[in-house]
């Protein structure tokens, strides 16, 4: 079961965690009394994972991503990312942010979108150009430095955002659903490259989805979890190896994951019907 | 429980220290009041600032702090100006140190209460309502202040309470007036005006080439200075109230028109497409999609011309009228320097139109509450 | 290409020429009583072609010919010295000047309530109602009060008009840049919170450009009602130039030519203010990367 001791790509022995959450809950005031959004998760995310979660509409998967990036507060229970609290890590930009909308600014050109996050935290002119043409070689996006958003196609535009979290060189990228408004093909190909960049780079990886194939393809692990109230249903380690062509989801090993992944989600949702 | 002393609380205090080195706060002549009537108020205004800034610090519960402090500052506020009642440019220094003591206190007030935020819709409405009439209240407390403690002449600027006054004492005048320009020329003229602006463009509408033709010339002429117009109206239809309404029918129908077409055209083609399948015919699709559709652009001409036909109205008045309405009197008592006269037709103007925009705006809200502008609450 | 643009130009074209007809007919039928009562008293009888042509020609008719306007509106434009008193381009000169003055002045106010709405709530909850409600004082009614009064304490020219336009101009820029400071979505605040951005930094970086169409758009509102401002400035006694003035002063003698000519000038006016500033907005967007349409 233990697949992080026989990567050996990461053969850091005891991988150091970089999220730990502990009986961590949060409970939305609203109109129509109170909505118990995330309900005792307890979670430990290790340097280098790719951590999915996955769980129909309303299971809290956002809203966790969100309490780790300090956009939400948790009204019960801990979470620290690397040892600090989300607000500490927040002020020190530990992680990037990829939102389900590419969220590009229509009057920045994409070099100017990248070169935003590097503005605010005060990189130098010369540094601004190092990254801003690393980040966006490594989304191969060399040549559109001076196209504006709406030039470019939805899947460019979405890697473009990608290499806006990328350019300040956190550890740690929080991308939810950042697929999720592009056609099959397009993701099936952003996929791949995400896999090609998460290598290349080491970082720390989770990854909100409500595709199966998806989080089956990427992650090194999988969380499944469940709406009313949103909780984590079932942790799935993958056994699939960390090289993975796209042809992979035909394997039996594939579809043996997609099912445990799939019954996982039906038991959570027999629930409430 | 002692919280931090809030930085309005805390710049109040020293202003009132300060006062206290600027005694007496306003010269009283002194053959008119006792020494000790001023020294009671002077303590009644110092007290009810005190209990102020203590509920402000000690009190728990933020809405009745909210409370305490609005009933304090303004009822030292109160007491405070009776030290100035008597006449014109007494007051000295530390009058309006005191007095920017209370407005602080205010403010801490209209800053607790917009943090508040209360769970029942009648609350919601109480403090949308106080909030601003707070902030109102102190324009007028300001300006009456400063009018009366500097003794600005009164031709320049009357202070609020002698407005006021006028206003009372002139209400025949003023209702004769209102009646003239409001009830005759402004109602008949913007009801025309806003009608003959929509028939148009559902005729626009009905033909494209006369939208076409039109839409370009009514946006021009939405930007033209229509207000021109005024004195050949008053040459062409005479003194009386018809020539302000003919005015105000020309200065409506551009942006009746105008929203009207642009609203008609807000429908998606997929939102039309669902009534070609059930064969509907144009008049069919106009009044149940399109013309519901429209209804806040509609709304949106109707409020613009409830602004645009009070301003007609009494700007024609200038160029002539019989010897009544708003617009005639304004224009008549400036030239005879009668300038609280002047306030008080603008006072009533403002109440007038105030209430007529609200009217419109709360049609509005119930006919077309379904609009994404009404759904979170904001108008 | 030119097919769209003929389609527009032409309804347009015929429109106007509808518009122009119908003028001289209304110029007939308002003109004629006049005209028959003139001849009357002449003891001249005129043929019916004769008649309409007399209509066209009056020296104060109830409502001038297309033609006379025209004739009026090019005399005292390209043929008098500009410094004449009589010189439309004169009037409409110091009409433009308090324009601008107030424009600008009303667009900087306009600004700075709006930022100050926008970042404290408790000025959003008392200052914005009473935002609204100002602009629903017919403030017009003030302009010759507002002249008066401060001519009495020696302020007199451009200043006490560029106020009333000052405060017509205020309120669209305030109303629109509240809106566009707001108009950035949640996911773009979020995005600015994940980089822990200073207040200023979401200001300059985001709100800031993401407000820039709203104000253009309110800029073309602002404008149009400042010149209104302006005008209606002009029209209290002792005005002696401007647009404003030479509609007053042609109601006092019936020049009924006069007053079309200065509202011809008017409305030209207005159409190149407001062009002007459609052509900076485009521009400014054109720059900042907004699709061309």
């Amino acid at each position: 079961m233990d697949m992080q001791a026989s990567q050996p790509s990461h053969a850091t022995v005891s991988a150091p965690s970089v999220i730990s959450a502990a009986g961590l809950g949060l409970t939305f005031q609203t109109n129509d009394g109170p909505v118990r959004a995330l309900s005792d998760v307890n979670l430990t995310i290790n340097k280098g994972e790719f951590v999915s979660f996955i769980g129909p509409s309303g299971c809290g998967k956002t809203t966790f991503l969100r309490v780790i990036a300090d956009l939400e507060q948790p009204t019960d229970g801990t979470i620290s990312i690397n040892g600090m609290s989300p607000r500490e890590a927040r002020e020190r930009r530990a992680y990037g942010y990829v939102f389900q909308a590419a969220a590009l600014y229509p009057w920045r050109t994409i070099e100017k979108n990248v070169a935003l996050p590097l503005e605010i935290m005060g990189f130098s002119d010369a540094e601004k150009r190092e990254r801003i043409a690393r980040t966006l070689a490594l989304v191969n996006l060399t040549g559109f430095e001076k196209k504006f958003p709406w030039q470019l196609s939805g899947g460019m535009q979405q890697r473009a955002s990608i290499a806006r979290a990328l350019s300040f060189d956190a550890d740690l990228l929080l991308m939810d659903e950042p697929f999720g408004a592009l056609d099959e093909i397009v993701r099936d190909h952003l996929n791949e490259q995400l896999l090609q960049l998460w290598a290349r780079t080491e970082k720390t990886i989770c990854f909100v989805t409500h595709s199966i194939p998806e989080a089956v393809y990427l992650s090194t692990r999988i969380v499944v979890m469940s709406p009313r109230p949103g909780r984590v249903t079932d942790v799935i380690e993958s056994t699939l190896p960390r090289e993975r062509p796209l042809d992979i989801r035909e394997t039996p090993e594939f579809l043996a994951i997609a099912a445990r992944v799939r019954d996982g989600l039906r038991a959570g949702h027999s629930y409430d019907d | 429980m002692m919280r931090a002393l809030s930085w309005q609380s805390l710049v109040a205090v020293l202003l009132l220290l300060a006062a206290l080195f600027q005694l007496p706060l306003a010269n009283v002549p002194i053959a008119m009041t006792a020494p000790a009537v001023a020294w009671t108020t002077l303590i009644l205004v110092y007290g009810f600032l005190l209990a102020g800034i203590g509920a402000d610090t000690f009190m728990r519960s933020r809405l009745w702090r909210g409370i305490v402090l609005f009933l304090c500052a303004h009822l030292a506020t109160v007491f405070l100006f009776t030290l100035i009642s008597d006449e014109n440019g007494l007051a000295r220094p530390g009058f309006y140190v005191v007095l920017a003591a209370c407005w602080l206190l205010a403010w801490r007030c209209v800053e607790i209460l917009s943090g508040l935020q209360p769970r029942s819709r009648a609350g919601r409405i109480i403090l949308a309502l106080i909030i601003p009439a707070i902030f109102g209240a102190w324009i007028l407390i300001i300006w009456e202040a400063v009018t009366r403690g500097l003794g600005i002449p009164f031709i320049l600027l009357p202070p609020p309470s002698a407005v006021f006054t006028k206003l009372i004492f002139s209400l025949s005048v003023i209702a004769a007036d209102v009646n003239q320009t409001i009830f005759k020329a402004v109602l008949a003229g913007y009801l025309m005006g806003c009608a003959s602006g929509f028939v148009a463009a559902i005729l626009a509408d009905r033909f494209p080439f006369m939208r076409r033709g039109l839409l370009p010339i009514g946006n021009l002429v939405s930007a033209l200075p229509m207000i021109g117009i005024a004195p050949i109206m008053v040459m062409w239809f005479g003194f009386d109230w018809q020539s302000k309404a003919a005015v105000v029918v020309i200065m409506t129908f551009f942006p009746m028109l105008v929203n009207t077409v642009a609203g008609l055209a807000v429908t998606s083609t997929m939102e039309r497409d669902l009534m070609r399948t059930y064969a509907a015919g144009y008049w069919q699709t106009l009044f149940k999609l399109r013309l519901p559709a429209a209804g806040p652009f509609v709304f949106n001409a109707l409020k613009i011309n409830s602004t645009l036909a009070l301003i007609g109205a009494i700007v024609a008045e200038f160029f002539g009228t019989p010897v009544v309405g708003m617009g005639f009197r304004i224009s008549t008592e400036v030239g005879r320097m009668n300038v609280d006269m002047v306030w008080a037709e603008i006072a009533v103007a403002a109440i007038i139109g105030s209430l007529f925009y609200g009217g419109v705006a709360l049609v509005e809200r119930a006919v077309t509450f379904w609009h994404p502008s009404f759904r979170n609450g904001k108008a | 290409m030119s097919e769209a643009r003929g389609n527009r130009i032409i309804p347009v074209l015929v429109m106007l020429i509808a518009i122009v007809a119908i003028w001289y007919a209304g110029t007939y039928f308002m003109n004629a009583p006049f005209q028959r009562d003139l001849d009357r008293r002449a003891g001249v009888t005129r043929s019916s072609g004769d008649l309409f042509i007399a209509t066209m020609t009056q020296p104060k008719p109830t409502l001038p010919a297309p033609h006379q306007v025209a004739t009026n509106f090019f005399e005292n434009t390209f043929l008098r010295k500009i410094t004449s008193n009589r010189s439309l381009i004169y009037h409409a000169g110091v009409t433009l000047s308090s324009t601008l003055l107030g424009f600008v002045i009303g667009t900087v106010l306009g600004i700075l309530i709006a930022v100050g709405i926008v970042h404290f709530t408790s000025l959003d909850r008392s200052l914005m109602p009473w935002i609204i409600a100002s602009q629903t004082i017919p403030i017009l009614a003030l302009a010759p009060m507002i002249i008066v009064v401060l001519a009495a304490v020696n302020l007199t020219g451009l200043l006490p008009k560029a106020l009333i336009s000052t405060y017509l101009s205020f309120f669209p820029v305030a109303v629109g840049m509240v809106k566009g400071l707001r108009s950035p979505e949640i996911i773009n605040l979020d995005l600015m919170h994940t980089y822990h951005a200073s207040k200023a930094q979401t200001f300059w970086k985001l709100r800031l450009p993401a407000s820039v169409p709203f104000l253009f758009a309110s800029m073309k509102v602002a404008i149009a009602a400042s010149l209104v401002g302006a005008i209606v400035g002009e029209l209290p006694t002792g005005a002696v130039a401007g647009i404003g003035s030479k509609l007053l002063a042609g109601s006092y003698y019936s020049q009924t030519i006069d007053m079309f000519a200065a509202l011809v000038a008017g409305s030209l006016v207005a159409v190149l203010l407001v062009t002007a500033v459609d052509v900076v907005g485009a521009i400014v967007q054109r720059r900042m990367g907004a699709r061309p349409s």
